[in-house]
Parts: C-alpha cells; structure tokens; sequence
C-alpha cells in the first residue's frame, strides 16, 4: 500500500471505527504511522499515567475528542484514598499549548478543578462538549466558566460527580445568545438552580434533546420545562414529588401526551407510588427506565408502570421490585438487553428484595439480554446454572451477592459451578464481576473457558496463589484485574509478569502479596508502574520500618511509558 | 493488661449484634488478612439466627461493601435520614398559627396531618368557613405563608415536604390586596384558593 497516495490511505483509515484498529494500522510502519495520528480525531486514554499528555498531543494534533480516565474502578467504592490522583489538569494544559481544535473533553474518576474548567472554557474556541462521569474537584464556579465561555456548547453531561455548591449562579452564565444546547445533565448537583434562568435557556434550545434535572426542580417547574421542550428524547425528572390530586399532577399527565419522542427516563428522586402513573402515556416508547434513585417504591406499583413498557431495552431499579416484579418484567420486556437491579436497604436485615428467582425469571423471559449487575441476598449454583443455559449471549454478567463468601444456601456449596456454567455457556463474556463463597476451582473454570474476558472482578474468593493463576494464564484478552480480600500473594503476583504488559491495570488489596513480591515485579518489569498505597501512617517514615514480608496493603500495578508519576501524593510509593 | 482486664473490658464494649453472640474482630488496619478471613466464614456458618443478623450487619462495615458507587450510597444515606426525619416528626406534630384578614381571633393548624396542598386547602375552607360572606366561585383570597427567613410566600410552589418544613405561619390573604401585591402571572393563582 505504500503506493497509494497518503489521502487514500487516510480515506481508508476512516473506516476504521475502533480505537484498537486505529492502534493496531499505526503500528504497520512509519508511513501508515503517520498517515494515522495526523488523522486520528479521536483519542482515548484509558489510564491518565500510562502517557504523559504532551506525548499525546503531539502525535495527535488534529485531535478534536479527547477522552481519559483516572482513577482504578475500585475507587467508585472508597478504596482509593481522596487525594491518590487523576488530575485533569496536566491535560488541558497540554491540549491548551497544541490542540486547541478539541471540541470535545470525556473524563472518567479524575479530579477537575475550577481553574481546569476555566482554561478549557477561554482557550478552544470550538468547545462543544463535556462529560464528566465521577469526577471531583470542582464547582458550580467551575461549571459558571463553561456557560459563560463556551460559544456553541452543545454538551453539558455531569454523571454522578462531586460537585461543590457555590450557588445556583451558574445557570445564569448560559448568555442569551447560547442556543445550541443538545444535552444538558446536571442531575447530580445537590444546589437549587434558578427555575426561571432554566426555563428560559430550554426555551431558547431548540436543539435539546436530553435533559437531567436535578432533585430541587419542583414538577411545577418540570410541567413548564415539559411544555416548552415537547421534542425531548431523554429526560431526568427532578424531583418528581407530586400528589396525584394536585393539579400539578394532572398538567404532567398532560405534558407526557404530548412528549412524542421521549425515548429515555430517570431522575425520580422524591417519586411516590401514585405519581408513576402520570407516566403512562410514555411508557410504550420507553426504551431505557432508570428508577434506581427512586426511593423505595412498592412492588405493585413499580408493576402496574412496568405492565405498561414492553418496548424497554435498558432497566435499571431498586430491589423492592422484588422477584414478582421481575417476572412481570420477564414476561414483558421482551426486547430487554440491559438489567441492573440495586439494593434499596444496604444496611437492613433483608426487607423485600430480590433472590434468585427474579434472576432465573428475567433470563427465561428475556432472550436478548446481554448485561446484568444484580444484587441481592443469596443465589444457587442451580440457578446460576439455568441462567447460563437461557442467556449465552452475555457479555457482562456482575453478581453481587451482598453477604461476601456467603455459599448456595441449598446445598451449602461454593458457586464454583454456577459461575462456571455461565463463562462456559457465554463464550462472549466480555466483563464479570465474582461474589458469594468461591474456591479456586471457579478460577479454573475462568481460565479455561472465558477466553474473551476483559475485565474481571474479584472479592473474598480463592483459596490460593492457583485461583489467580489460572485467571493470568488462561484469560488471553484480560485487560483489567481487580482483586480485594483475597489468599493471592507474591506466588501469584510474580507467576506471569509479562501479563501486565498486556493489560491495562492490576488492583489488588487486603490479599497477601508482600513489599519484597512487589519489589520483585518493580525489578523484572521497568515497564509497569508498582504502586503501593499506604494510607496507615506516613509512608515516608515508615518505608524504613518496612521489610520485604510485610503484606501491602493496596498495590495499583499499571503498564505506564511514561514513568513513575511525578504527582505521587505520601502515601503512595512507586516501587 | 492481664486476661481478667481484658475480658471486663470485653464485656463492657459496645457493639451490635445479640448478648452472647460472638463476632469476629474487624480490624480497619489488617495484620494477617487469611487468618481475619477464615473467622468471617466461620462466624456466617453459625447456626443462631442472630448471628446471622449480626453478621450481616458487620458485613456492612467492611469497607467498600456492597460495591456501590459513592454516588450511589449517598443518596441511599440521603433518602434514609429523610425517610427518619419524617417518621419522627409524624408524632410530634407541627402546629402553625393562621391568620385570615377580617377575622377576629387566630386559629393553629397541624401541617402533619394534611398530606398535600389539596388536603391543606380544604381544611382552612372549612376552618374559616364561618368568616367568609359568600364562598363561590371567584372567591377572592390567597393563602400565603411565612417562611424560615421571614418571607411572605405563596402556598403551593414547592413540594409539600419542603413546605410544611419552612413554614412557620399561615395567612390567608383577602383577594383584592393579593391582586395588587403580585404580578400578572401570578394572577391566576390568587382568584382561588392554591
């Protein structure tokens, strides 16, 4: 092909969707290494300390979307300590000196702050979109910058952040001559925000098509909204709290008619059973349902909705849905392909929730659903067993059974067969997630059969080095690894070093890989960042109380070219 | 410390679960993780439903655990301390004061046992029946009531919840006055009562 004019080759460069093929063409040779990067638009980082940014925006300088992620998934769950790292700064400063063509900026678990939101408001002029999915670090000052900046914004998308509340001000800041707005999501700002600046700014948005409101819009304000943005695709409620005798109710009702083109809902966050029905002229347009920040709502009334919404493909909900309620959802979603079914009472002694059987319902009823995380109180290796045979065609599959190692309470066995059916049966299991009593023979099962396994979570299982073994030699596209309170040490941890090249990341913590194994790994592998986080005291001082047998507490393994980070906080030590 | 300090120490420390149940210790700082490990599963498997419980509620101490994002969980911590707020406050009762323009003495109502605005309205109406001339249609008057910074506020802009734990009196406004004091769009809510 190195005849071929570099335009041709560009132009069959662009059908290359993927990231990995993109990847993979560049590597052919120094022609087509060229071509590619001076072509590519869109780049994603998947570890903000894998490269460093400058090396990023210099090979990619037409780069107009830019995406990142930061923090290791397990600090959604607080086992990172708040100040490890992931800071977006560094990267809009470099895109800031060599690309100021981005347009659009995804960051994922990183911190931002106000005076990173500020620079990427003044200093690109064809900003049209940001996301920022569980990030912190920032304000409703920050958010002000971009409203007041951005000329022709078109995405505003905040997905489960921190964000400080500095005020409601921020909404004000979208000028008069911002009309462009296609998405706006600020569903996770604890503020109130200025109802009437609101309405005015969705008045003027001709072009909108999802809003997420947060828990302060009042429905009276949404029954306004409503009336003025009909052609919604996707709507976060607010509130939503509102008596089915209130006129107020009746108007919604009135508002929902009319919202032809509503396709996706959530928010709900203060609903109560009776104003659910105001959703029922929606309902059969309804592909993705998002009531898992619903507070609890009974099972017959969360039934009477579902009844309504056969055409669902995306379902998230609370566990009072109970297993009635998920076979009524089995028998009438048909086109479902996503379940996530979250605990309502995480601390409680098991009030109504959901067992086995709603899963074993959903996975007969509902041939084409591909994608689970399901919590609840017990399964069976039996049932695992029958869900396997009824779904092959799942590509993620988490089960969070919410009492760790707790076995099949029928036969008193570990789950080792049960989640062996499932990575036997689903030959395209792309993500799974462990939980229950597990030995290190369900690890066997995943070596042997997940062969298309990506990301892998583990939690109180195994009983030896061998569990984590068979996972790194058997799991050929293992990208991702994490692993909490499990009998894995220095045996596992050094057993296959040149797998962490291959993959993104290893997380492990609370197991039993020792200062003198990471040490080891450190010294055969220069490649990898080996990072030890130890938050019990100042790492500094206590690095001489350390022997090599002391167990770490937390190790993030990563492969990295660009070094151990100069952005280390104390506690954490890149070996 | 000697044995018979450390078992009265013992018996006078506070933790959840029955008398008489034992719990595995659950250090935040871990020593040995394999040996902590094995004496969780050793305190599941114990027959007595109120280990079970016990257990169960250790369980959710573990940090991190249920994998739920931070998110997530504080939302769940937000609707609970509402929800308590709430069944607390029902035995109480939350008396204001309402006045009428024209009327001769106050009344006090309990905002607790009005579920929402409909309920609310229908009891002033019948309260301060016995005050108004006639009563149909065009009945001029607005309920308004004083909120926590001292504003006077129309009833019925915000959810119930926020309302009744803001105001702190009532006052029920002759139509003419309302009319004069609020703006056009504020119109047709002062022609009725909410």
């Amino acid at each position: 092909m190195t005849y071929f004019p570099e335009e041709v080759v560009e132009h069959i460069f662009d059908f290359l969707g993927s990231h990995r093929d993109r990847n993979t063409v560049s590597t052919v040779c120094k022609a087509w290494y060229q071509v590619e990067r001076l072509s590519r638009q869109h780049v994603f980082v998947g570890n903000c300390y894998a490269i460093r940014p400058e090396r990023v925006m210099a090979r990619f300088p037409r780069m107009k979307s830019l995406s990142v992620k930061g923090k290791p998934h397990f600090a959604d769950f607080n086992l990172v300590p708040y100040d490890w790292g992931g800071y977006a700064l560094p990267w809009i400063e470099a895109a800031a000196r060599c690309c100021t063509g981005l347009e659009e900026l995804r960051l994922k678990r990183m911190v931002v702050s106000d005076d990173g939101l500020e620079l990427l408001a003044r200093f690109f002029p064809n900003f049209k979109s940001l996301v920022l999915v569980s990030c912190d670090g920032f304000s409703t000052d920050g958010l002000a910058s971009i409203a007041t900046y951005c000329r022709g914004l078109r995405e505003l998308d905040l997905q489960e952040n921190e964000v400080d509340d500095h005020g409601c001000q921020w909404l004000n800041c979208f000028p008069d001559s911002c009309t462009s707005l296609v998405s706006l999501n600020f569903a996770c700002l604890k503020g109130e925000v200025n109802a009437g600046a609101l309405e005015r700014l969705i008045a003027r948005s001709p072009n909108l098509r999802s809003l997420k409101l947060n828990r302060a819009i009042s429905v009276e304000s949404l029954n306004k909204i409503l009336s003025r943005a009909p052609h919604l695709v996707d709507l976060g409620t607010g509130s939503f709290a509102v008596d089915d005798r209130a006129e107020a109710y009746h108007r919604l009702m009135n508002c929902f008619t009319k919202c032809k083109t509503l396709r996706c809902m959530s928010g709900f966050g203060e609903a109560s059973p009776c104003c659910l029905k105001a959703l029922y002229p929606v309902c059969i347009n309804l592909i993705v349902l998002n009531l898992s920040y619903a507070p609890a709502i009974p099972s017959d009334d969360l039934i009477k909705l579902i009844c309504h919404c056969s055409n669902l493909q995306k379902l998230w909900v609370l566990d009072c849905i109970g297993d009635k309620g998920l076979a009524v959802v089995a028998s009438t979603c048909k086109e479902l392909q996503e379940l996530r079914v979250f605990p309502s009472d995480i601390y409680g002694a098991g009030t109504t929730s959901v067992t086995e059987e709603g899963l074993v319902a959903v996975s007969s009823g509902c041939p084409k659903l591909n994608s689970v995380l399901y919590f609840c109180y017990q399964m069976t290796n039996s049932a695992l067993i029958t869900v396997a045979k009824n779904c092959p065609h799942f590509i993620r599959f988490r089960l969070c059974i919410l009492d760790p190692g707790k076995p099949d309470p029928l036969t008193n066995q570990p789950l080792d067969e049960g989640f062996g059916a499932i990575v036997r049966s689903c030959k395209n299991l792309r993500r799974l997630s462990l939980s229950g009593l597990l030995t290190d023979q369900v690890f066997l099962f995943i070596g042997l059969y997940a062969k298309c396994l990506e990301m892998l979570s583990i939690a109180f299982a195994g009983n030896s080095d061998k569990g984590m073994i068979y996972v790194l030699d058997g799991c050929k596209n293992l990208r991702k690894l994490e692993i909490r309170d499990c009998p894995f040490g220095d045996g596992a941890l050094l057993k296959n070093v040149e797998k962490y090249e291959a993959m993104r990341s290893l997380w492990m913590s609370s197991c039993e890989a020792t200062l003198g194994g990471c040490k080891a790994l450190a010294a055969k592998m220069p490649r990898l960042n080996v990072e030890i986080i130890n938050e019990s005291g100042n790492l500094v001082e206590s690095k001489e109380n350390l022997s090599d047998v002391n167990k770490m507490e937390k190790i993030y393994v990563y492969r990295s070219v660009a070094g151990p980070r100069n952005d280390a906080p104390e506690f954490v030590w890149t070996l | 410390m000697n044995t018979t300090d450390l078992d009265n120490l013992k018996a006078t420390e506070l933790r959840l679960g029955l008398p008489g149940t034992d719990e595995p210790e659950k250090p935040t700082s871990r020593p040995t993780s394999k040996r902590s490990l094995e004496e969780d599963r050793q305190a599941e498997r114990k027959p007595s439903d109120g280990s079970q419980e016990s257990t169960r509620v250790t369980k959710a101490q573990v940090v991190g655990w249920p994998p739920i994002r931070s998110h997530r969980r504080n939302s769940f911590q937000a609707m609970k301390t509402e929800a308590a707020e709430a069944a607390a406050g029902g035995g109480a009762g939350l008396f204001v004061k309402v006045s009428m323009d024209g009327a001769p003495y106050l009344r006090k109502i309990d905002l607790k046992v009005y579920k929402g605005y409909k309920e609310l309205r229908e009891g002033l109406e019948d309260m301060f029946k016995c005050f108004e001339g006639c009563k149909g249609s065009g009945s001029e008057y607005a309920i308004t009531y004083e909120d926590k910074d001292g504003d006077l506020m129309l009833v019925g802009d915000v959810p119930w919840e926020m309302f009744t734990s803001s105001c702190k009196k009532l006052r029920i406004i002759k139509g003419s006055e309302s009319i004069r004091g609020l703006g056009s769009g504020h119109q047709q809510k002062t022609c009725k009562f909410i």
